[in-house]
C-alpha cells in the first residue's frame, strides 16, 4: 500500500457574496497516493479553483477535512499553513510568477529563504540541483526576460522542487505555452513524475490530461469522474508534432 | 525568520531597481545633509564668533558713562563728564580682582606725515592700555608714566596706520607724524590682531597718553570710558561688583538711585554672541529637518506604490511560504535600508559640505557628532516610521487574490 500524500473528506467550501451562500465544493472525497500523477480538470466554474486553493493551503474549507502528508489542514493558523506551504508544496502558476530583473538562481532561491534551518551554502547547492534537474544548468545567472516561455516554466517548476515537496500542484501550467513547448513541458513533469514525484496538475485540456495517470473531473462542486488513464507519453507526442 | 535572510530578501527587492532605490533615498539624503550642514556650519560660525571675541580677552571690563537725569531730563550719555581720572585712581587702589586699568580717551581727526595722510582715531591711555586691550608691541617701546605725567607728543600706532601714513614700508619707529597740528613721535608699532566680529580693524590704532588728549586737543578734564583687567576670567564678575561698588561710593548713589555709569563685560558680549548663534542654529536646524520629513514622506510613497505595483510578487512569496510577518519585515526592511544607505550618504555629504564652507569662510570646521547620531537615529525611525503602513498593506494582502491580481 502506497502511502497517502493527500486524502480529502467529504470536502465543502462556501463563499458568502453579499447575502448570499455560493457553494463552491460540494463534498468531494479522494486520495492521492506518493508516486501519482493526476489531473484535475473541470470548466470554470466546476470548483477546481477552490479546490486547488485549498489543496495548496492557501484556503482553509468550510468543512469537511483535508490531510496532506498525514497532517490535518483546516484547524490550522495562517503561519502554519505558510509553513505548510513552504516544506510539503510546490506550486506551479499559468504565468510562471518569477520575479522580475532576478537571475534564475535568485529565484530558485527565494522558498528557501523562508525555511530558516537550511543554510546560505546549502540553499545555493540545492538551488543549483534542481536547475539542472529542469536542464537548465547553464542558464542560472539568466534573468526572465532573457529566457523563453519554457524556459521560464522550467524555472519555476526548479522553483517548485528545491524544497523538495511531498506534492508539486500545477495550476494550468502549460496554459500560456504553445503546443509543442506544452509537450515539453509535460515530457518534464513526467519524467519528475518517474523519479517518484508526486503531481497534481489542474487543467482545462484533455490532451493535457491525457499525459496524466488518473483523471479527477469536477463539475458543479462534485467530482463526476475519478479514474485511472493510460499515460501517454509525452516524449512520443513530441516525436509525432515534429514530423 | 533569521535577519540574514530577511536582509537578502529586502536587499535584492531594491536592487532590482536601482533608479528607483536611489531616487527614493535622495530625499533623506537632502534632509540629512542639510541638517548635519546648518547644525555644523551654525556651531563653527559661534565657535569663530566666541574665538574672536576671547582673543579680544574675557577678562576686559568697560565701564561706560551712563545717563544722568536733571530735573527729570535725561542727558544721555555722549556728554556726560561722570567719569574721572579719580575713579580710575580709585579702582586701582581699592579693587582686588582687577590687574590692570586704565582710562579712555578718545579724539579723531586727520594724521599726517608728509604727503600721506589717513583719517585717525586717537585712544588716549595710561601705560597699562596696550596689555588690557591685549595688544602687543612688535617693535619700539610703550610709553611710561612718566610720559602720562608729561603729556608727552609719543604715540604707538597700529598695522594699518603705519601702513597707510608710511606706504614705502619705511620704519615708521622714531619718525614724527602730525594729528591736527601737534606732532606725535612714534615710538611703537603693534602687532597685527585683524578684525573683530563686527569687522573693525582692530589695527586701525593710535594709543598715546591719556593726558596728552585731555590737555593738547581736547582740553577737557573727564575721560569717556574706563579700562579694566580683572585678575582672570572667572574673577570678571567679582571684578565687576567691586567696581560697581566703588564707584557707587566716589559718585555718592545711594542704592535705588539711577546709576551714572555702566559696566560690561567681554563675558556678558560673548554669551549674547553665543545665545544669538545658538538661537540661529536651532533655528537653520529646524527648517532643515522639514526637508527630512519630506523625505520621509517621499519613502512612504513610494513604499505605497510598490505594494500596489508588487502584489503578485507578495501573492507568489505567500504562496511558497512567507508569512504575513515576513511580508511586513521585508517591506519595513526595504525603508529601513533606503532611509539608513540615504542617511549614510546625506551625513557624508553634509559634512563634505559644512567643511567646504567652513574653509571658504575661514570658520573652524566641527562635526557635531550629536547631530550625526541623532541624524542616523532619524533616519531609522523615518524608515520605520513611514515604511510601517506599506508594509502593513502588504502584509495583509490575501495571498489567493494576491496571486490572481493582475
Amino acid at each position: 500500500m502506497m502511502k497517502d500524500i493527500i486524502r480529502i473528506e467529504q470536502l465543502r467550501r462556501t463563499f458568502t457574496v453579499g447575502s448570499e451562500e455560493v457553494h463552491a465544493l460540494k463534498g468531494i472525497s479522494f486520495t492521492i497516493c506518493a508516486g501519482e500523477f493526476v489531473s484535475i480538470m473541470g470548466t470554470s466554474g466546476s470548483g477546481k479553483s477552490t479546490l486547488l486553493n485549498i489543496m495548496g493551503c492557501l484556503d482553509r474549507p468550510t468543512a469537511g477535512e483535508y490531510y496532506i502528508d498525514g497532517v490535518a489542514v483546516s484547524q490550522r493558523t495562517k503561519d502554519e499553513l505558510s509553513t505548510l506551504r513552504n516544506r510539503k508544496i510546490g506550486f506551479v502558476f499559468q504565468s510562471y510568477n518569477l520575479l522580475p530583473r532576478t537571475s534564475a538562481l535568485e529565484n530558485v532561491e527565494l522558498p528557501l529563504l523562508y525555511n530558516h534551518t537550511i543554510s546560505g551554502k546549502e540553499r545555493r547547492a540545492k538551488a543549483i540541483r534542481s536547475l539542472a534537474q529542469v536542464g537548465l544548468q547553464d542558464r542560472m545567472a539568466h534573468f526572465p526576460n532573457q529566457l523563453s516561455g519554457g524556459q521560464q516554466q522550467r524555472v519555476a517548476i526548479a522553483r517548485a522542487l528545491v524544497n523538495d515537496p511531498v506534492i508539486l500542484l500545477a495550476d494550468e501550467a502549460t496554459g500560456n505555452l504553445d503546443t509543442r513547448t506544452s509537450y515539453e513541458i509535460m515530457s518534464l513533469f513526467q519524467q519528475l513524475n518517474s523519479e517518484g514525484k508526486t503531481v497534481a496538475f489542474v487543467t482545462h485540456e484533455a490532451d493535457i490530461a491525457a499525459f496524466t495517470g488518473r483523471t479527477i473531473q469536477l463539475r458543479d462542486g462534485y467530482t463526476i469522474k475519478d479514474a485511472p488513464v493510460t499515460m501517454q507519453s509525452a516524449q512520443e507526442a513530441l516525436k509525432n508534432y515534429g514530423l | 525568520m533569521n535577519i540574514l535572510n530577511l536582509f537578502k530578501i529586502a536587499s535584492r527587492a531594491l536592487l532590482r531597481n536601482k533608479t528607483r532605490a536611489f531616487l527614493t533615498m535622495l530625499g533623506i539624503i537632502i534632509g540629512i545633509s542639510s541638517v548635519i550642514a546648518m547644525v555644523s556650519l551654525g556651531q563653527s560660525s559661534s565657535l569663530s564668533i566666541s574665538n574672536q571675541i576671547s582673543s579680544m580677552g574675557t577678562n576686559l571690563i568697560m565701564v561706560m558713562r551712563g545717563s544722568q537725569r536733571q530735573g527729570g531730563v535725561n542727558f544721555g550719555s555722549s556728554n556726560l563728564q561722570t567719569l574721572t581720572v579719580k575713579d580710575v585712581n580709585a579702582i586701582r587702589s581699592q579693587a582686588k580682582y582687577v590687574s590692570a586699568v586704565s582710562p579712555l580717551v578718545n579724539a579723531g581727526g586727520q594724521l599726517v606725515n608728509g604727503a600721506n595722510n589717513w583719517p585717525g582715531s586717537i585712544q588716549g591711555g595710561n601705560s597699562e592700555l596696550i596689555s588690557i586691550r591685549k595688544y602687543k608691541i612688535e617693535s619700539g617701546t610703550n610709553f611710561t608714566e612718566q610720559d602720562v605725567r608729561n603729556s608727552a607728543k609719543v604715540c604707538i600706532i597700529g598695522k594699518t596706520v603705519a601702513k597707510n601714513l608710511f606706504p614705502d614700508g619705511e620704519n615708521p619707529l622714531g619718525k614724527s607724524i602730525r594729528f591736527d597740528k601737534i606732532p606725535f613721535k612714534i615710538i611703537g608699532v603693534l602687532e597685527s590682531k585683524g578684525q573683530n566680529q563686527m569687522g573693525q580693524d582692530l589695527d586701525d590704532v593710535l594709543i598715546v597718553p591719556y593726558t596728552t588728549v585731555q590737555k593738547r586737543i581736547l582740553a577737557i578734564t573727564h575721560v569717556h570710558m574706563i579700562m579694566a583687567s580683572a585678575q582672570s576670567e572667572e574673577m570678571a564678575g567679582q571684578a565687576t561688583r567691586e567696581i560697581e561698588a566703588i564707584l557707587h561710593a566716589s559718585h555718592k548713589i545711594k542704592s535705588g538711585q539711577e546709576d551714572d555709569f555702566s559696566v560690561r563685560t567681554q563675558q556678558e558680549m560673548l554669551e549674547m554672541m553665543s545665545s544669538v548663534t545658538g538661537f540661529m542654529t536651532v533655528l537653520l536646524a529646524a527648517i532643515a529637518s522639514i526637508s527630512l520629513i519630506v523625505g520621509g514622506i517621499g519613502i512612504m510613497n513610494i513604499m505605497y506604490v510598490t505594494v500596489t505595483e508588487r502584489i503578485k510578487e507578495i501573492g507568489l512569496r505567500m504562496s511558497i511560504g512567507a508569512k504575513n510577518k515576513d511580508i511586513l519585515l521585508q517591506f519595513l526592511c526595504e525603508s529601513i535600508i533606503l532611509s539608513l544607505i540615504g542617511g549614510a550618504i546625506g551625513i557624508l555629504l553634509g559634512l563634505l559640505l559644512s567643511y567646504g564652507a567652513s574653509q571658504g569662510l575661514k570658520w573652524p570646521f566641527i562635526v557635531s557628532i550629536p547631530a550625526v547620531g541623532i541624524s542616523f537615529l532619524v533616519c531609522a525611525a523615518t524608515g520605520i516610521f513611514f515604511g510601517w503602513y506599506p508594509a502593513k498593506k502588504a502584509a495583509s494582502l490575501d495571498p489567493i487574490n494576491a496571486l490572481r491580481y493582475e
